[in-house]
């Protein structure tokens, strides 16, 4: 699904990334645990090809194809998504008109019919459930006066409605309840499957309690210095990053 | 019928689509401008000597006005005597809109302006003014049957000489300032609505204003009176065709109100903005609007979408005389390219109880250049007056400009005033958020500004939201790298 090769990145001339490599396969779920400014966000930004953040060096690939070339539309409508740690506020404009319009993007891109509203509601409504979200969500501005777990809630929202490839979860469980936690674990776990990948990112092991994940890598200063499997999260629980310091 | 995404998109690809001249044989007077013009615009509309007495004595009095410079825009100085001050269609007096000559009447269609009345299902009835005069008026028997009296002005200076002399002026007056002296000299035609006590306009009232012939100005009046307890919803929209020279719009608009009458006055104006390129012509948009409420708990509320024109000067305005008026600004302007706007409305409360709320939205990109200039007096007299205004500005790109000047002047201290102003660029989190959601970064501008856009747009009718909505992409195309 997603090969990443002696990855270098850097920002405002900053070099950050150092030569990451990760394999992840289909249905697989990696977690990239590392201290805050370890460069977990920029792997995440890199992937998704965000403006200012530059890859130097290695490369990016998503099924056999280099993407560091791609717009992050084109990165989006391929299959890539991430869970923002930080859900962006757009004013004005409704919950359901961004998620159609995200949604019938994709449709187009794939030379499927567009969806109408009531087309659109149908396929909302089961994943509103899913999360126990309630149709007044859909009416309110994107993102706006929600609370820290209604923010999340509704990226998890997006992920069920655009249906990627490979999700990336970057610190979702911020700013959660255990309540909120759980929803979202659940909604997680069962959209995994054998041709979907995720990308969990935090730097708390709270999250990995409720989704498990297959592979847990640690990031030390722009490298991955220790994988494993999860009894390693385990372990960072226990110990810290600290005893990874080199 | 297509959807709204559809018809942006087919918008997307557009440059200005009203660009076109139509090849109508018109009757225009030389350029130039004196006493013998001003008599001959009277004559030719066979007015009353009461009017060509007004329009001289503003003429007399326009020649020794020095020209306004205090506005933030920057312009080459306008030679009135190169401007032809009027221009006509050659055939007139039409008994029905089967003898308007089939080349208007494609114009208009290709304006997608439906006049012909069996086409006219959606319920608006449209006064259709080209160059200087009022070609057609819709609907006209089914309003007269209400009462409500919609007309050109120059029929209603003929029908209704006694509504015309006792309001004309009475807002705006002839000496108001440069450019309505101007217009009040050289008016050639216009709107005139009357609504009579306790009627509810029964359909929405439209104007569209089209300049064709070169090296015209457009001088239109528009006089609209809400009797007691009556309301009525009013539309106005521009277009011109696309010409290397600047021309010159100087329009007046009028509102009376009276006790419990209520006059909602919708503009989406799109004259020719210039080229994108170079800027080089567009049409000078200098119009003064004002409404009086006149009467206790009258109400007039200004919604403006101002899209085109490159250098426009604009304060539609409310004189909120009786107790408990309601005034009220809605507006959202776009310079794009090398468009320039001066915009803005006052409010001036002089009766008790007396309210007002401006919602201003400025959008710039390009080397556009926007100002938003508002004033809100509140006089002594005017006890418990309130005031809500908000001024947002949202800049795409670097080489824009926004600029707020809000003037408040209260002289009367159990006045509650609130303002409110951003200045805000589209953000790169929103684009990578809309974009890390698979819509392009077109599709993203276009959403966040409408977005932005929505406390005003919601003011507008239906029909006007969507041509709206669909302005804007075509307004802000190419705006995003």
């Amino acid at each position: 699904m997603l090969s990443i090769k002696d990855l270098h990145a850097e920002i405002d001339q900053k070099s950050i990334l150092k030569g990451i490599n990760l394999e992840i396969k289909p249905g697989e779920m990696h977690a990239i645990m590392g201290r805050n400014g370890s460069g977990k966000s920029t792997l995440s930004n890199v992937i998704t090809g965000r403006e200012n953040y530059s890859a130097t060096k290695g490369s990016l690939e998503l099924n056999n194809e280099s993407i560091l070339d791609w717009t992050p539309e084109k990165r989006s409508l391929e299959g890539i998504f991430m869970s923002f740690q930080y859900p962006v506020v757009i004013p004005g404009v409704n919950n359901t008109y961004f998620l159609k319009a995200a949604l019938n993007a994709k449709r187009k891109y794939f030379g499927e019919k567009e969806l109408d509203s009531a087309g659109f509601l149908k396929v909302i409504k089961e994943n509103l459930k899913e999360l126990d979200m309630d149709m007044k969500f859909l009416q309110r501005p994107v993102n706006q006066g929600f609370s820290g777990g209604e923010k999340k809630r509704n990226e998890i929202l997006q992920m069920l409605t655009l249906e990627p490839k490979l999700a990336i979860l970057d610190e979702t469980d911020s700013g959660l309840d255990i309540d909120a936690l759980k929803i979202i674990a659940e909604g997680v776990n069962n959209y995994r499957s054998p041709d979907r990948s995720f990308l969990v990112i935090t730097h708390y092991q709270r999250l990995l309690k409720y989704i498990k994940p297959d592979f847990i890598h640690v990031l030390i200063d722009g490298k991955i210095v220790k994988s494993g499997g999860k009894e390693l999260a385990l372990e960072l629980e226990e110990k810290g990053y600290n005893w990874l310091d080199s | 019928m297509p959807n709204e995404q559809q018809i942006i998109d087919s918008n997307l690809s557009k440059e200005y689509e009203y660009g076109f001249v139509s090849d109508i044989e018109s009757e225009t007077l030389p350029p130039g401008l004196n006493e013998n013009i001003i008599r001959i615009i009277s004559k030719k509309k066979d007015e009353p000597q009461w009017l060509l007495d007004w329009r001289l004595k503003a003429f007399e009095l326009w020649k020794k006005l020095p020209e306004p410079s205090w506005a933030n825009v920057k312009y080459e100085k306008i030679d009135y005597q190169a401007i032809s001050y009027f221009s006509a269609p050659k055939k007139k007096e039409l008994a029905s809109l089967d003898e308007v000559d089939p080349e208007l009447l494609r114009t208009y269609d290709k304006l997608g302006i439906p006049l012909e009345e069996q086409k006219m299902l959606s319920g608006v009835a449209v006064d259709a003014v080209f160059d200087s005069v009022s070609v057609a008026t819709t609907f006209k028997e089914d309003l007269k049957k209400e009462g409500v009296i919609f007309c050109s002005f120059s029929e209603a200076v003929k029908e209704y000489p006694h509504l015309v002399k006792k309001y004309l002026g009475s807002v705006v007056p002839h000496s108001d300032n440069y450019y309505a002296t101007l217009n009040s000299a050289v008016f050639t035609d216009g709107s005139f609505v009357y609504i009579p006590k306790g009627v509810r306009c029964p359909m929405e009232l439209s104007t569209y204003f089209r300049i064709n012939e070169a090296n015209t100005g457009q001088f239109e009046r528009t006089l609209i009176i809400a009797d007691k307890d009556s309301h009525v919803s009013y539309l106005e929209g521009c277009t011109a065709p696309m010409r290397d020279e600047n021309q010159l719009h100087a329009a007046v608009v009028e509102l009376v109100a009276l006790e419990n009458a209520t006059i909602k006055y919708s503009t989406v104006q799109n004259w020719y903005p210039g080229a994108p390129d170079t800027g080089l012509g567009g049409i000078y948009n200098f119009v003064t609007k004002r409404g009086a409420c006149l009467g206790e708990n009258s109400r007039i509320s200004w919604t403006q979408v101002e899209t085109g024109s490159a250098v426009t000067w604009k304060y539609p305005s409310c004189i909120l005389k009786g107790d408990n008026s309601v005034g009220e600004f809605y507006s959202v302007a776009v310079t794009n390219n090398f468009q320039q706007a001066d915009t803005g409305t006052k409010m001036i409360h002089i009766g008790k109880n007396t309210k007002s709320t401006i919602i201003s939205k400025g959008i710039s990109a390009g080397k556009g250049q926007q100002t938003y200039r508002g004033e809100v007096k509140i006089m002594k007299g005017a006890e418990n007056a309130r005031n809500f205004s908000q001024c947002d500005s949202i800049l795409i790109g670097d080489k824009c400009g926004a600029h707020t000047f809000p003037y408040i002047d209260v002289r009367n201290p159990s006045a509650q005033m609130e303002h409110e102003a951003t200045t805000s660029n589209i953000g790169e989190d929103q684009m990578f958020y809309c974009n890390q959601r698979g819509i392009s970064s077109e599709d993203a501008v276009s959403m966040i500004v409408n977005g932005f856009c929505k406390d005003v747009f919601k003011e507008l009718p239906m029909e006007f939201a969507v041509e709206a909505t669909k302005l804007m992409e075509v307004s802000l195309e190419g705006s995003v790298g």
